[in-house]
């Protein structure tokens, strides 16, 4: 905070000239012991997340022979098929099933990540202000999202069977569990119960670091709670939202145990892709799981840079870290002057 | 900038040796594709003498301990060691799969649902039994051909399970009506004398289980087969496209449409058809016996303890058919002590260890003979009628893929019964799917 004003034009901060001699401190020894040190580390990540990567690429180019021989016996032989798993993705039955999943995938992960942020949100101007009773609430809201996920999809099912609360507290006879839209409404509703208090927490820790004199200073200026609403706390909670959401999108893309206890297995109108995933290996069709993990593995990935990149996430605070270097460059050329 | 090329060399080189050595150690291969000893050759010789692991669903009635306490007080040098499976079909199936698939000597004798036989065996997952290993002829024989893949018995049956018809005796009573319906128009009949009785109010006809579940392939089969139907035909091959199936299938789809069925019955597995029973909301039910005792059990739970009765389900044109549930042994090809194994399936499924686990367990027993017993009677009082159900029973369809054939089975007959689809489209589609399964 005490350098506010940039330096004067004209005067050239000279950072090349610091670069080569910290360069020059570090020793060919040196190096060698770092990579030393760091090599463990980069063996366990090869192994826990580069080789079962690969060896999932790996099988999806293959595909077990299902053809029985003249007794009845299964060839125990798998053949390289190339792309071909990921070809039949789009065309017929099986892509009849994947563009489905692929489709409901994207729509919970749209809808319920929205219907989160904006209740987490709320939940988290809530909680922001003193009331007797605050640790209590903040204590209580975490409830949901300590509940096992397949719990809570139990939990639902009860909620939602026919004869179930949910029905007789609306006077309805609405089928939550059968095929059709009521099933998906059932999954969002869960799904949101269940991970609005995780936004809001994070949001909520977010405002906690909003220094006060702000807001007295924009109550000193006439500032009506949606002006400071508007131009304070979202602005600057907006990073830490930022990553709330991305984490949540992640989650919602790789959504299995809520659909499949709340709903069931083989619904189509709440299969997602991982369960699709799982049903192909349930069925020992692993050439084709591994490729729908894989594509699902490129949709979550391509969300996340997505994410990072172009809305700025800041997720490991690469940004504080440039910013900080950033400050010291200028006042070392300050002081070079 | 050369030292730190070189820095990033080391990281890689060291890295690299080290998953490489790292790699080796685990022993990660591809898949091997080496010939495997013929079952057949396997078959002849079941040699080896020493401990075994018998691995099963839970048991927890503690029949299946006892047993294997008997057996191991009796051989001591070789001990039989029960291992427990989750409650989940589909998670022991993943599990005993997996071990054989990397020929896993850990699971000696398997506990196989019957529906998984033909997978197993034509995977080469389990062993062909000699001919001699069990008393086939003193069992009942559609538990026997559950467990018999392409003419040879895979699996000796251990228990066994299929459909009772409840009925509402009082109402039968109170509208005149002497026996249970046999068939399905008799059903309707019935129902409509019952229906219109004022103490009647309120409630439906039948329900079955058609939840999108393994439960909705077992109703549909039944529905198929009492037409006189089949999914598939003796060779394997898929018989859904027929006017048979779809008097089966019409069944179930007009039921719904008629309102013979309660509407919120196509969420219904065993458990809510249960409580709709028990809670006097309905007048026929198809489910498994499991739930006679909460039926009639008179604590005041039940709202129709005493007030019902049991017979076989209805048909088309006389008594239904049921599937057969139930579970046969089987032996790993991979086991070292494949002698033990084949003594101690004959011992476990022997009619005498049946006779004594019938004291604990409630579990239907695969032995003709055992069902008469008045002591055993008196204390399962539906094993009479279970037995005459179990004579007429047929095996869920006896395919290798199964789990992808009832996959297609759900499918349509779901989309048939709430109206997606109509019967001719649904079966045609379903024959598609099955040809292609089957092939």
């Amino acid at each position: 905070m005490t350098t506010t004003t940039a330096p004067p034009a004209g005067v050239q901060p000279a950072p090349d000239s610091a670069k080569p001699r910290k360069r020059a401190k570090r020793t060919a020894g040196e190096g060698r012991m770092a990579a030393l040190l760091l090599s463990p580390t980069i063996l366990v990540l090869a192994l826990v997340i580069l080789y079962p990567l690969l060896a999932a690429v790996h099988q999806s180019l293959y595909r077990a022979e299902t053809g029985l021989d003249a007794d009845g016996f299964v060839a125990d032989v798998e053949s390289f098929v190339g792309l071909a798993n990921y070809a039949d993705m789009f065309v017929g039955e099986s892509g009849r099933r994947f563009l489905n999943a692929l489709g409901n995938t994207t729509f919970f992960t749209l809808t319920t990540v929205f219907l989160e942020t904006v209740l987490g949100l709320c939940l988290a101007l809530a909680m922001n202000r003193a009331f007797r009773g605050r640790s209590f609430l903040r204590a209580s809201i975490l409830v949901p999202w300590a509940v096992p996920t397949a719990v809570s999809g139990l939990l639902w099912r009860w909620i939602f069977q026919s004869d179930g609360i949910a029905n007789t507290l609306m006077g309805s006879e609405i089928l939550w569990t059968a095929e059709g839209n009521a099933s998906r409404a059932a999954v969002i509703i869960a799904e949101v119960w269940k991970t609005a208090p995780f936004i809001g927490l994070l949001v909520l820790a977010g405002m906690q670091v909003i220094p006060g004199e702000v807001y007295e200073a924009a109550k000193i200026d006439g500032a009506g709670w949606w002006r400071q609403l508007g131009s304070i706390t979202l602005p600057l909670v907006k990073p830490t939202l930022l990553v709330a959401v991305l984490f949540r999108m992640l989650d919602a893309l790789r959504m299995f145990d809520l659909p499949f206890v709340l709903i069931g297995p083989g619904k189509e109108s709440v299969e997602t892709l991982s369960m699709l995933a799982w049903d192909e290996s349930n069925q020992l069709r692993y050439g084709s799981a591994s490729a729908f993990a894989v594509v699902l593995f490129l949709y979550v990935a391509v969300v996340a840079i997505v994410f990072v990149k172009v809305l700025g996430a800041d997720v490991t605070g690469a940004k504080e870290l440039k910013l900080i270097s950033k400050k010291n460059r200028q006042k070392k050329a300050e002081a070079t002057r | 900038m050369r030292q730190r090329r070189r820095t990033w060399q080391t990281l890689l080189a060291t890295t690299a040796s080290l998953t490489v050595a790292a790699v080796a150690l685990t022993g990660c291969g591809g898949t091997s594709t080496e010939a495997q000893s013929t079952p057949k050759a396997a078959a002849a010789s079941f040699e080896g003498k020493g401990p075994i692991n018998y691995v099963s669903n839970r048991d927890a009635s503690g029949a299946a301990n006892k047993t294997i306490e008997e057996w191991n007080a009796a051989h001591p040098e070789e001990k039989v060691t029960f291992i427990e499976l989750p409650d989940s079909a589909d998670q022991q199936r993943q599990q005993l799969i997996q071990n054989a698939q990397i020929k896993s000597d850990t699971f000696s004798v398997l506990n196989l649902d019957v529906v998984w036989t033909s997978e197993f065996a034509a995977n080469k997952w389990i062993l062909p039994l000699p001919a001699d290993a069990v008393p086939t002829d003193k069992m009942i024989p559609a538990t026997v051909n559950a467990a018999t893949y392409r003419d040879s018995l895979v699996g000796a049956p251990y228990y066994t399970d299929g459909a009772l018809f409840y009925f509402r005796s009082d109402l039968l009573k109170a509208a005149g009506i002497a026996a249970p319906p046999k068939t399905w128009d008799e059903m309707k009949t019935a129902c409509d004398a019952i229906l219109a009785l004022p103490e009647a109010t309120g409630m439906s006809c039948y329900t079955g289980q058609f939840d999108k579940n393994e439960a909705l392939t077992v109703n549909f089969s039944e529905a198929v087969a009492s037409a006189g139907g089949s999914i598939v035909d003796a060779d394997g091959k898929p018989t859904v496209d027929t006017p048979e199936a779809k008097e089966g299938l019409n069944l179930l789809v007009d039921g719904f449409k008629e309102g013979m069925f309660p509407s919120d019955a196509i969420t219904y597995l065993e458990e809510q058809g249960r409580r709709a029973f028990q809670e006097g909301k309905l007048v026929f039910m198809r489910n498994w016996p499991f739930l006679h005792a909460s039926l009639s059990a008179t604590d005041g739970s039940s709202q129709v303890a005493g007030k019902f009765d049991i017979t076989s389900i209805p048909g088309t044109d006389g008594p239904g058919v049921s599937t057969l549930g139930g579970r046969s042994l089987a032996i790993s090809p991979f086991t070292p002590n494949k002698a033990t194994a084949l003594e101690f399936v004959k011992f476990f499924t022997s009619e005498e260890q049946a006779q004594k686990r019938l004291a604990l367990s409630s579990r239907a027993p695969v032995y003709a003979s055992l069902f008469e017993d008045p002591a055993v009677v008196a204390k399962r009082p539906f094993f009479p009628t279970l037995l005459t159900s179990l004579n007429n029973a047929q095996p869920r369809p006896k395919v290798v893929q199964y789990g992808a054939t009832t996959k297609a089975i759900q499918e349509e007959a779901y989309a048939a019964i709430t109206g997606a689809k109509d019967t001719d489209t649904a079966l045609k589609d379903m024959q598609a799917k099955l040809t292609e399964l089957t092939k």
